[in-house]
């Protein structure tokens, strides 16, 4: 497996964005927000983390990567086209009647998916069972769960912390995407989550909290994930909901809506301006 | 008459399945005596799992363990599985067709004291509108077991629903048991009895009774409720010209509503259902119980008159 420097990784992170932009763009719909708010962790965790092979999809030893936040398919497609499982230009066919792509993530028709999921709060279950599977087997395969921060409302992700905890599944990594907005506005308005750390430490979870879009940081959390054992770890990535593109960031508003072709025109403008010389400016 | 739960079925079909299928792992929601998988979980400790009382999370887990190949057995009361789980059926499980088999214990009215909040009456309903989903309703405990063994070697999602009193053992080890194939229990010319579930025994007393009465009466064991044995309620139809569904269940989207959605397409013919109809249930004995919401062979006798009557109308 060939790793990536922090500086071969940061184009590549540009281009991940910018096919969100474009995919969304070209669907007429979609999500946007929570997709570019992860695009550093799934950029690092497809890049550099994981055990995978893109060419042998049915490898019985790869890691496996269980998207339980749905919407922000377009994040995974793009890191999945640009890792070489399927063609970048199939991109654009995202929510396309007959697109392997759809609106919500199918395992059925996009081979290389680990599951279907869209239906919030459910991915950390499915994924602690293929971490509990590679126990019994012996197997060393790591199991990576991405969840957005409004998710955490659920339910069904607490009854999986402490499923995760009891089995002691230290060969799970969860993700959480804290870039603190959901449809109907901030996190904490809404329904608040904080304080996040103290939960997850108090659910004995081995709890790792850094910058979400520093590179450095990333790869130094799931380093560490990696080393601890007898627990299950989770990743708090504090994000910035539409990171990269100014008019979106930190705005509810584009949750679940794509840019119209002048707005993608201007977003592509400001992911490949060279640094210090932002449209902000 | 030897009596037996169906759930005992349940629990000797994953003992039998523990010493041939290494695959096969159990899953129950803190309700292991009660839905007999202690049974497996003494025997097979390595291979039990308890993931407590989090049902929507024992389904996410089963989901993962049969995406690593696996084939899990998740088990608890029905009305906590079907109705409490079904969004993370619907979309983790049926939507992918994971090998996930759902057991829901403690289906029907019968279940009794412990009142409506228990006695799982949609189910069928629930599960039968799931694509990909495979629906069994066994109708003793031998039935139930040779289901769970079928079920495991069946590739996809599929739901067994067994229940919680001991009920009349009337089938045989010998009898061949297809999923999707119904059994004609009783042949008869003048009407249909088609049931699911130990509520079958009532149907095939009735049928005695009918028979008496110079009511030549077909029985049909509708074990199988999706995919349904289309074939044979139509040809039932056809040649008999009458039909009473029986299921300790709501009618409404149950075993009496999937018949008719068939015979309105295909074949119509006056229909009546025995069932639970439109109504929650309420603490009793199973007795009690099956004689307020009509679910006796005398219940079913007299739907059989009435659609007789109908039919003659008809005709």
């Amino acid at each position: 497996m060939v790793f990536f420097s922090v500086d071969k990784l940061e184009p590549i992170c540009k281009d991940i964005r910018a096919d969100i932009l474009r995919m969304t763009e070209a669907a007429g719909s979609g999500h946007p927000g929570g997709s570019l708010s992860a695009v550093e962790l799934m950029t690092v965790l497809y890049f550099n983390v994981l055990n995978h092979r893109p060419q042998e999809l049915e490898w019985s030893e790869r890691d496996r990567f269980i998207l339980s936040k749905g919407h922000a398919c377009p994040v995974v497609y793009a890191v999945m086209a640009r890792s070489g499982y399927f063609p970048v230009e199939e991109l654009l066919t995202l929510r396309k009647l007959g697109s392997r792509l759809q609106g919500h993530p199918n395992m059925k028709s996009l081979p290389g998916l680990e599951s279907s999921s869209g239906s919030l709060g459910q991915g950390l279950s499915v994924a602690n069972g293929l971490a509990l599977a590679a126990k019994i087997d012996k197997r060393d395969y790591r199991v990576y769960c991405l969840m957005g921060d409004g998710e955490l409302q659920e339910g069904q992700i607490w009854e999986a912390a402490m499923t995760a905890a009891h089995y002691k599944l230290d060969n799970v990594c969860a993700l959480v995407d804290y870039n603190n907005l959901q449809i109907d506005g901030k996190v904490e308005d809404v329904k608040g989550i904080a304080p996040l750390k103290e939960k997850w430490l108090s659910f004995n979870w081995h709890v790792i909290e850094i910058d979400g879009h520093d590179l450095e940081q990333v790869e130094k959390a799931y380093a560490e994930a990696k080393q601890i054992k007898g627990k299950p770890s989770i990743i708090i990535a504090k994000t910035i909901k539409g990171k990269g593109v100014s008019f979106m960031e930190d705005v509810a508003g584009w949750h679940g809506k794509a840019p119209n072709s002048e707005e993608l025109e201007q977003a592509l403008k400001e992911i490949y301006v060279q640094e210090g010389s932002t449209l902000k400016n | 008459m030897k009596m037996k739960p169906t759930r005992d079925g349940y629990g000797e079909g994953l003992l039998e399945l523990g010493k041939t299928n290494p695959l096969v792992l159990v899953l129950d929601a803190d309700l292991s005596k009660s839905t007999r998988t202690d049974w497996f979980m003494k025997e097979f400790p390595e291979r039990f799992f308890d993931i407590g009382i989090a049902e929507q999370d024992m389904l996410g887990t089963a989901a993962g363990l049969a995406l690593a190949g696996k084939i899990p057995f998740v088990t608890t009361y029905g009305v906590f599985v079907a109705g409490r789980a079904w969004d993370q059926i619907r979309t983790t499980i049926a939507y992918a067709e994971l090998n996930v088999k759902i057991a829901g214990a403690h289906g029907g009215i019968s279940v009794g004291p412990d009142g409506a909040t228990h006695q799982a009456l949609e189910e069928i309903t629930l599960m039968r509108v799931l694509p990909n989903m495979i629906l069994v309703v066994p109708c003793d405990a031998i039935e139930t077991k040779k289901a769970t063994l079928a079920l495991a070697s069946l590739q996809g999602p599929a739901y067994l629903r067994f229940t919680r009193e001991a009920s009349p053992v009337f089938t045989s080890e010998s009898d061949i048991f297809e999923i999707g194939k119904s059994i004609t229990l009783k042949k008869g010319t003048d009407l249909t009895l088609i049931g699911c579930g130990p509520i079958v025994y009532e149907a095939l007393m009735a049928a005695e009774e009918l028979n008496k009465l110079g009511i030549s009466t077909r029985v049909i064991n509708m074990h199988t409720i999706k995919p349904l044995d289309k074939e044979t309620i139509i040809k039932a139809a056809l040649e008999t010209g009458a039909i009473v569904t029986v299921e300790e269940h709501q009618v409404m989207g149950g075993l009496g509503g999937a018949v008719a959605e068939i015979l309105v397409q295909n074949s119509p013919v006056p229909v009546e259902m025995i069932g639970i109809q439109d109504t929650f249930g309420e603490s009793g004995t199973p007795e009690e119980l099956a004689e307020k919401y009509g679910l006796t062979s005398r219940h079913i006798i007299e739907a059989s008159k009435k659609v007789l009557k109908r039919k003659t109308c008809r005709a």
